[in-house]
């Protein structure tokens, strides 16, 4: 921690550090990492190593880790095919989420699942799922169980703005609020659907929280680059969750730097949005935090110094790890392992 | 040994399994305080209480999602659709998740659970109440399949399909609620993938599902009494797994096949199964198979019409006995 003096500058902007220092290293680790290995993806997708579709979270870090960081283990994620975010903010390795999108066999599914449904149990990622909306009634379903246990796990479900205009979505949040369920839906509102902005086809502005009335829940907006923002409004969304309150609706504002997929270079977006809101890129608000609470530079530099090097040794790691072997095509189709469906 | 009805094997088969396994649970529309729209629920919400038997609101998609993230944290849901028809405003939960999390996680991710649907035509519903949609599910790689024609099947098989540790689409025949039949006194367990001989015979192989295996068996009768034609009666049961032995080892004594479906011609699982017997047991065939089914239509409303478009016991008979005397 860092000692009161170190504070000065934070205190001195009237900066509330409500966080502390461990956690705000934690937030800044997250988002770095997130960034560095979203690039990596990228980078590789130029060299030909990662195949199929790839949807990445670059200018949308602060989201992930902050829902990340407020956290407790037991906790279950569900991700959509932009969740290579928040499966590396569960904390599984960047190699298993390379080699999955390198279709590698050291991949979290040994190349069955792909870029879009990266799932990694034991971290409390219950999958990524690539038909809009599918995983809010999923969700549903596992506070329903906490909830019949008296475990005290939240289930958090991460979508776009684009979701917010599918019927699993209203179904979900009516289906939750009635049976008062320990699950958070989070909407990551980066202003496009995929090609055309959620304004042009919604009919409020705020497309998750101006429908939250019509389920009784509040009315929430965060700034969505702002990890700290998004760690407070997760940390009480959680405790509401635990205390039996039932669910939250919470819409971060946010903004992806890149296309829809690999295949959209985001031609649509009018001059100089990209470039106002790279202007509030969330490491780069992060880094300037930082050292708002009297951060060291170079504190900051070895993290992202250690972050780098994780994601490079992952990449040779998942460059001359094996393809997977054939005989898997036909497992676990079934709980016995195999494909039968005869006798 | 009791009389029991098809209706009430269900409330028995799914309070066999919620005494047994406190993880067990009920969800659906109108399933708890109101005892099912075909009172095939009743009495469940008073024995296991609000927290094991829930209503659910009119969100398919919603009953079947919330069954599934039960389902791969630890329940065992039993999940109504009221009529399978509205299987289409729900289906990407049967076709693209319960099917498909287990594959794609690499084994990662678990589905144990069941959705029981009303199905099949005979109550007038017309054309988006009276479907029979199992050869909708019967294609998807990841699902079993289910469907008893009687009481005891109900209890039996709905017992082992709540203890599978796969996704089962267990389909209850409209037209069969108000059907009697024995059943044993205590717990019953069946095994899923078993077709079962409901009539041994040697002529001809005639098998069915749900509805369509009584019908069946009553042709059978017809066609010993009148035409002197003994007709083996294979029930089904489950599509997947499919009991493709019991099938084969009955058409190589008998030399004939005939499929008796309820669902519209194109697809339907009798083509499956033709299929598999032409591959495989094309030289003990005396004749070329032939499948007896619902023409290829959505199903009318006025019982004149939809009693013709279902195969009948007449139908049956006539086109067994056109084609075992040609």
């Amino acid at each position: 921690m860092a000692k009161v003096e170190d504070r000065a500058p934070a205190a001195a902007a009237g900066l509330n550090d409500d966080i502390g220092e461990a956690t705000r290293l934690r937030l800044y680790r997250i988002q770095v990492e997130i960034r560095e290995a979203e690039q990596r993806a990228f980078d590789l997708f130029l060299q030909n190593l990662v195949k199929g579709t790839s949807h990445l979270s670059l200018g949308q870090e602060a989201v992930a880790a902050g829902f990340a960081a407020a956290m407790k283990p037991g906790d279950l994620s569900f991700c959509t095919y932009r969740g290579h975010a928040h499966t590396l903010a569960r904390g599984v390795p960047i190699e298993k989420v390379l080699g999955e999108l390198m279709q590698r066999d050291n991949g979290l599914m040994r190349g069955k699942g792909g870029s879009m449904h990266l799932t990694s149990a034991e971290h409390g990622v219950m999958g990524s799922y690539a038909i809009v909306g599918a995983h809010l009634p999923i969700a549903c379903g596992a506070a329903w169980r906490a909830q019949y246990k008296g475990a005290k796990d939240v289930a958090v479900c991460f979508f776009g703005d684009g979701t917010t205009n599918i019927g699993a979505f209203h179904e979900a949040l009516n289906f939750a609020a009635v049976w008062k369920l320990p699950v958070i839906f989070v909407c990551e509102n980066n202003l496009y659907m995929e090609y055309t902005p959620i304004g042009d086809v919604t009919a409020v502005q705020h497309p998750a929280a101006d429908r939250a009335a019509a389920y009784g829940l509040p009315r929430i907006v965060v700034d969505g680059n702002d990890a700290d923002a998004v760690y407070r409004a997760a940390g009480a969304a959680y405790a509401k969750a635990r205390d039996g309150g039932g669910p939250s609706l919470v819409e971060c504002m946010t903004y992806r730097h890149s296309g829809h997929s690999r295949a959209d270079p985001a031609k649509y977006r009018p001059e100089g949005e990209l470039e106002k809101w790279k202007a509030r890129d969330p490491i780069k608000l992060y880094r300037e935090r930082l050292k708002q609470f009297g951060i060291a530079d170079n504190v900051i530099a070895a993290i992202d110094a250690d972050v780098r090097r994780r994601v490079d040794d992952a990449t040779e790691k998942c460059k001359t790890a094996p393809m997977p072997p054939r005989d898997i095509l036909t497992k676990d189709v079934y709980a016995d392992g195999g494909f039968a469906w005869r006798n | 040994m009791a009389e029991l009805t098809y209706r009430d094997a269900v409330a028995r088969g799914i309070a066999q399994e919620m005494a047994r396994d406190p993880d067990v649970v009920f969800l659906g529309e109108d399933i708890a305080k109101a005892g099912g729209v075909f009172k095939a629920t009743v009495g469940l919400y008073e024995q296991f209480g609000p927290l094991r038997v829930r209503d659910t609101p009119i969100s398919e998609q919603a009953i079947l999602g919330a069954a599934m993230g039960a389902a791969m944290t630890g329940l065992k849901p039993i999940a109504e659709i009221m009529f399978s028809d509205f299987f289409a405003v729900c289906f990407d939960y049967i076709a693209n998740e319960f099917a498909k999390s287990r594959y794609m996680s690499n084994g990662q991710l678990k589905c144990p659970l069941v959705v029981r649907t009303g199905n099949g035509a005979g109550s007038r519903f017309g054309a988006q109440h009276s479907q029979s949609v199992e050869n909708w599910c019967m294609m998807i790689p990841g699902l079993k399949v289910v469907a008893p024609s009687n009481p005891r099947d109900v209890i039996g098989l709905l017992a082992a399909a709540v203890r599978d540790p796969d996704p089962v689409i267990f389909f209850e025949h409209k037209s069969l609620y108000p059907t009697k039949g024995e059943v044993p006194d205590g717990e019953i367990v069946d095994a899923l993938g078993s077709a079962k001989i409901v009539r041994p015979g040697k002529d001809a192989t005639l098998l069915a599902l749900a509805l369509m295996v009584p019908r069946a068996l009553a042709a059978a009768e017809t066609l010993k009494s009148e035409h002197g034609i003994d007709c083996e009666v294979v029930d089904v049961r489950s599509l997947v797994p499919l009991d493709t032995q019991t099938i084969l080892g009955s058409v190589a004594r008998t030399h004939r096949l005939f499929t008796v479906e309820e669902n519209p011609r194109l697809c339907g699982w009798g083509a499956e199964i033709v299929s598999i017997v032409a591959d495989e047991a094309f030289y003990d065939l005396d004749g070329p198979p032939v499948r007896i089914t619902t023409p290829h239509i959505p199903l009318p409303a006025a019982d004149i019409l939809e009693d013709i478009a279902l195969p009948t016991v007449e139908r049956i008979a006539e086109r067994v006995r056109k084609a075992m005397q040609s």
